[in-house]
């Protein structure tokens, strides 16, 4: 289907099952239970899931396929809001053209930073893309102020002229960024009985837009051109020896996993119209170079996988704090109760820094190919059991 | 958290539903099915403190979460009621908020304008808060406020000391009790005249953004009225950390004075490095060298240690006040947590019963409402003496304080001491000052 | 000239702190070749090991001085150290004020320990594994570290001084014959570079002169050999390991009077001092140490006023530029090795 194969058309058709029935799978606990903190389904969260999985997905295109790791990946996140919401302020509100632009102005930097920092390779590679952004982003945060408004953040005002939409809206706000007037933040509430299921407009919009980055990534990965960018990965003398040159290639690779980024950034500017200067320091590309490396390098949908993995727990756990921890333990004892407390406590709310380093350091040593070998190995587990099972009737007692 | 759904605009569908046992889709956009964003229609009223955990401010974070229990606490009746008791206005009975039990949930804004606002994002869309407040840095503040105008709930900053949070990015949703730069320059420079004179050189050194340079500027504007010169600005990185290479030039500049326009861990580091370069034992144009930082916080004079000592700032409130209601206040926080509560602390307390004294007033929990009620509002007994919320800019005006560095502490809180009290009426400017000019209100927004 | 003079001083010493940490890392990814992204993080507990000993000294115990109030007004109990109990109270005070210096003393073993112990139970398992684990594992390992110490000390920074013979500064302009005042320059500082020049002498020294040192060189540029000819280079990578380890936590020690410690300083550092390793060129110590002091000129000379009213905004960038072009005009960095982490 779709020119994939039998087994990507099922990993793809999982992936938009799951995308589209996310409001539920993510909000499994009623809302009046004391485990409803652990709900991830409500329109924000969501929205980051895809966006941070799109911005994932085409980081593994370059870092996966050709071994080329970027550690300057969030100057194109950062570019792509900037664009975006420059569209809002002088365009209009519409989300189409601030996502076109977003994804124009991240592919034409990623050009000029891959077509420099494509010259070297390995770590020289890495600290070269660095370099580019973190130039971006301290330049962003200070003396190019004008037109990044710095510290605060770009926002929108009641003053932006959007030549194409309103100033402000009939009852002197800020209009809302919308899809041909299907308002971003419209949501439409399910309630079947203790749960409450939201469905938000912005969302699925980043969701069906992730599902056509996702077909386009298998694509890429199933292509010569993907097989081409492999061959970089594996052995890039050897291609030079064979007439070929890997750096062309190479650049196509950087600049669609920056447009990636760009989309993701646009996405981000068009549910919530803000771009900040600190989506391009090096903790966010850290944080994208993380997300690969945790769900699995060079897998389709490891990153996708490790960008939720951060994501809720810079979210969900970040929230818990220790009223919440004795509204949980309160059919204890006192004393014990504050004792589970007590020992709970450094991991949560202002500790989930601490949680996430230990979760990244037990991940990476018992799961080296990331979370998607955990899923694998969960399976292989579940078969063998079966396999025992079939055995253990076929096999006559002694 | 057995309140979620329960207390939110689903509830009577719920009951609906749950009758049926079928699903039964219900349409809303932000203005149609409730009469405001996340009506509070159950026994519980939940408001969202959106703090720092993680991060630099980590620590001022932590005590703006202490204050917002204790207010909490209060509001609901328990504890001795702090400063509950002392408040001008009568309208809070400590049954909670118009008889609905205060609960919260926390989050962490990682001082980062995206993570703040994805944290209170959750608060509103899943935790139902009908009222955001917290942060401790301009930048956040203002990203938040902007994010609770459009979502329709009432936003009630924390610390933030840019003119522009009141300034040019001022919304009708949002409020500040806290001062500000143009505050601080008004405040400090009588005090500056009387112990430096009115012939002095001043070079400033800036934290390089926004809330940096509005600071920048008022502390300029006040001291070069005075009759001062200014020899230099200078603007240091936000990620700096060793200020050697700013301060150096000072050295030889000729000016007599050095404003150190940082905060937090830059103000700590660039304090404790002109100290170590010897400035204040200097002797310039036959005065002797002084350093000046306009906005200071105990908890951050801490980690610049002795350095601060004889060193003056401005500061919204200070634990050493006597008067009834600081008294209280600072009595229900030190028993129940052991030490004195910062500014940071003050701040959020305020807001927190301001806020609720503003529902009370209004009869209702509509931002609309309650915006209404803080316009104008004048009270007493929190602190800060006679105040009012400004209607045109929704920013508090009351005295100021102007602090020094202690020379002989007593314990490690007694680090800052007093040096007057500017009344309010000095530090008070025109809505359409040209500091804070270049925004509007708008007009609020209930969702 | 007395404006270059200050800030080719400020440079040498902003240098001091980017070459001691960058040479470690280099230790590490020469001898082990394991990115080490927890390298900031022991800088970091080195600066802590100046706080705790500091804490420890000043470990005190209560009586009450009815004559004075505390905050809520009750009678204030004033701290005695015990230190100032056990040695009298001038001996005592001596031992408090020095207690950066005793720090290094204290931190040495800490230090070794701590790379001994994360190289045998964490690092040695990732010697195989890609570059990428490393980082992830490493990076891991520095968000523990970090928090750990946020638990115990706190967000905010923490001042630690300097002995008070040190404190204040010295008028280094009447040694070179200038004027009196022209330049004025802390005592500290000046022992932070001289210490620094120090260590980083003692360890070429040692790589250098010593049997020990030869073996660990000879394993930098061939692993396998080295472990053919019979000899147990795991052993020796793991000492050092831990000097790397005690390098980056001396660093660290010396650094708290300069600039209070708190919890993130080791990330402050973490990402400059890898822009310097790599400046200087992958495999090479004295490539990251020669990086270390000219980023740390160049930083200077970029924050001063003249220049930055020429170009705005350098001084926030200056050390990325000066990276961007060494790295295009140099493949290797400064002295780079053939080979070293360019797949």
């Amino acid at each position: 289907m779709l020119g994939l194969n039998k087994k990507d058309t099922s990993l793809l058709v999982i992936v938009a099952a799951l995308v589209m029935f996310a409001p539920f799978i993510l909000n499994p606990f009623p809302s009046d239970s004391g485990l409803a903190q652990f709900n991830a389904g409500y329109p924000d969260l969501m929205q980051r899931f895809v966006i941070f999985g799109i911005f994932a997905i085409g980081f593994n295109i370059l870092f996966g396929l050709t071994g080329y790791l970027s550690f300057g990946h969030a100057a194109f996140l950062g570019v792509g809001s900037y664009s975006a919401v420059w569209m809002f302020k002088l365009l209009s509100m519409n989300v189409i053209p601030a996502i076109a632009l977003a994804i124009v102005v991240s592919g034409l930097f990623a050009v000029l930073i891959g077509f420099v920092s494509l010259r070297r390779s390995g770590i020289y590679f890495s600290i070269l893309t660095l370099a580019f952004a973190q130039m971006s982003f301290n330049l962003a945060y200070s003396v190019l102020t004008p037109i990044t408004n710095g510290e605060t953040g770009l926002q929108l005002t009641l003053n932006d002229p959007r030549i194409l939409g309103e100033s402000a809206t009939a009852d002197g706000s800020i209009p809302v960024t919308s899809l041909f007037g299907l308002e971003m933040r419209s949501t439409y509430e399910m309630v079947v009985g203790p749960w409450a299921f939201q469905f938000n407009a912005g969302y699925y919009l980043c969701g069906i837009i992730m599902l056509l980055a996702f077909y386009l990534s298998i694509r890429i990965f199933r292509s010569p051109f993907g097989m081409m960018l492999r061959a970089i990965k594996s052995n890039q003398t050897r291609l030079n020896y064979t007439g070929l040159n890997p750096r062309p290639y190479a650049l196509a690779a950087f600049v669609i996993s920056g447009m990636y980024a760009g989309l993701a950034g646009g996405l981000m500017a068009s549910m919530d119209p803000l771009a900040g200067a600190e989506r391009m320091q090096w903790t966010a590309s850290g944080e994208v170079v993380l997300m690969t490396i945790l769900g699995g390098t060079g897998t389709l949908i490891g990153p996708v996988l490790g960008a939720g993995f951060i994501k809720y727990f810079e979210n969900i756990f970040s929230k818990i704090n220790d009223t919440v921890l004795h509204n949980w333990f309160s059919f204890m004892p006192d004393g014990l109760e504050d004792f589970v407390v007590f020992l709970i406590h450094p991991f949560i709310g202002k500790g989930w820094h601490l949680t996430l380093g230990i979760l990244f350091m037990l991940v990476v040593t018992f799961l080296p190919g990331g979370l998607v070998e955990g899923g694998q190995r969960i399976s292989r587990m579940v078969k063998k059991k079966s396999d025992d099972d079939t055995n253990a009737k076929t096999t006559p007692a002694e | 958290m057995s309140k979620t759904n329960m207390t939110r605009r689903g509830v009577l569908k719920t009951g609906a539903v749950a009758s049926a046992g079928v699903a039964l889709p219900t349409i809303f956009t932000a203005s149609s099915a409730a009469a405001y964003t996340n009506e509070p229609t159950g026994p519980n009223v939940t408001l969202g403190f959106n703090v720092p955990q993680t991060g630099p401010y980590a620590d001022e974070g932590a005590d703006e979460l202490r204050a917002y229990e204790l207010a909490v606490e209060h509001l609901n009746g328990g504890g001795d009621g702090g400063m509950m008791n002392t408040f001008s206005s009568k309208a809070l009975q400590g049954n909670g908020i118009m008889g609905k039990k205060v609960d919260f949930v926390t989050g962490d804004t990682q001082t980062k304008s995206d993570a703040a606002r994805a944290s209170a994002k959750s608060m509103i869309e899943k935790d139902g808060a009908v009222m955001i407040t917290g942060g401790s840095s301009s930048g956040v503040a203002i990203a938040v406020q902007g994010l609770c105008q459009e979502a329709g709930v009432i936003f009630m900053a924390g610390l933030t000391h840019s003119n522009d949070t009141t300034g040019k990015d001022k919304k009708a949703n949002g409020f500040r009790h806290f001062f500000n730069g143009y505050m601080s320059g008004a405040a400090l420079a009588p005090v500056l005249k009387n112990l430096y004179g009115t012939d002095r050189n001043a070079y400033h050194l800036t934290a390089d953004y926004t809330w940096g340079w509005t600071q920048e500027e008022s502390i300029a504007a006040a001291t070069e009225a005075l009759g001062w010169n200014t020899v230099n600005k200078v603007r240091t990185p936000l990620a700096a950390t060793d200020f050697s290479s700013y301060i150096a030039p000072v050295l030889n500049s000729g000016a007599d004075v050095l404003v150190l326009n940082h905060y937090g861990g830059n103000m700590v580091n660039s304090l404790t490095n002109a100290v170590q370069f010897g400035l204040r034992e200097k002797i310039v144009n036959g005065k002797q060298f002084e350093i000046v930082v306009p906005l200071y916080s105990r908890l951050m004079a801490k980690g610049a240690g002795e350095n601060v000592k004889g060193i003056h700032g401005s500061t919204n409130w200070h634990w050493s006040l006597q008067d009834d209601a600081s008294k209280a206040f600072v009595k229900s926080f030190g028993t129940k947590y052991g030490f004195p509560p910062s500014q940071a602390a003050h701040t959020v307390y305020c807001q927190t019963l301001l806020y609720a004294d503003a529902c009370e007033r209004a009869g209702t929990h509509n931002p609309c409402g309650v915006a209404e009620a803080l316009e104008g509002f004048e009270f007493d007994g929190l602190g800060n003496g006679k105040t009012l919320y400004r209607a045109e800019d929704h920013q508090c005006f009351k005295d100021v304080l102007v602090v020094r560095g202690k020379e002989n502490p007593t314990s490690e809180f007694d680090l800052l001491e007093v040096v007057e009290v500017t009344p309010a009426s000095q530090v008070t400017y025109a809505p359409d000052h040209p500091m804070f000019a270049g925004g509007a209100l708008g007009t609020c927004n209930a969702g | 000239m007395d404006a270059i003079i200050l800030q080719i001083l400020n440079g040498l010493d902003k240098g001091s702190a980017y070459a001691l940490i960058a040479l470690g890392l280099t230790l590490i990814f020469g001898t082990l070749g394991v990115v080490n992204f927890a390298h900031g993080a022991l800088f970091m507990i080195g600066a802590f090991c100046a706080v705790t000993l500091s804490k420890i000294l000043n470990l005190s115990f209560e009586t009450v001085d009815p004559t004075q109030t505390d905050f809520l007004g009750n009678p204030l109990k004033v701290k005695t150290p015990y230190v100032m109990e056990w040695f009298g109270a001038e001996t005592g005070a001596a031992i408090i004020d020095w207690a950066v210096p005793l720090a290094i003393l204290f931190s040495i073993p800490i230090m070794i320990g701590i790379g001994f112990i994360m190289e045998r139970g964490l690092i040695k398992h990732f010697y195989k594994r890609e570059h990428a684990d490393q980082i992830l594992v490493t990076f891991g390992l520095a968000i523990v570290l970090q928090e750990v110490v946020k638990y115990f000390f706190g967000a905010n920074p923490i001042p630690t001084g300097a002995p008070d013979v040190f404190k204040g500064s010295f008028d280094f302009g009447v040694m070179l014959g200038f004027d009196p005042n022209a330049i004025i320059y802390p005592y500290w500082r000046l022992v932070y570079f001289a210490f620094s020049a120090i260590i980083i002498g003692g360890v070429f020294a040692f790589l250098q002169f010593t049997t020990f040192g030869m073996v660990v060189r000879a394993g930098m540029a061939d692993r396998e050999t080295v472990g053919l000819l019979g000899i147990n280079i795991d052993k020796r990578f793991t000492i050092m390991f831990g000097i790397a380890a005690a390098v980056a936590g001396l660093a660290g020690v010396m650094y708290a009077p300069i600039n209070s410690p708190n919890y993130h300083m080791g990330m402050d550092f973490l990402v400059l001092s890898f822009v310097v390793v790599v400046v200087g060129g992958m495999g090479s110590l004295p490539g990251a140490v020669l990086a270390g002091f000219l980023l740390g000129v160049l930083e200077s000379f970029a924050s001063m006023n003249e220049i930055k009213s020429l170009i705005p905004g350098i001084d926030q960038i200056i050390i990325y530029v000066v990276a961007i072009i060494i790295l295009l005009t140099r493949p290797r960095g400064l002295m780079g090795r053939k080979g070293v982490m360019e797949e």
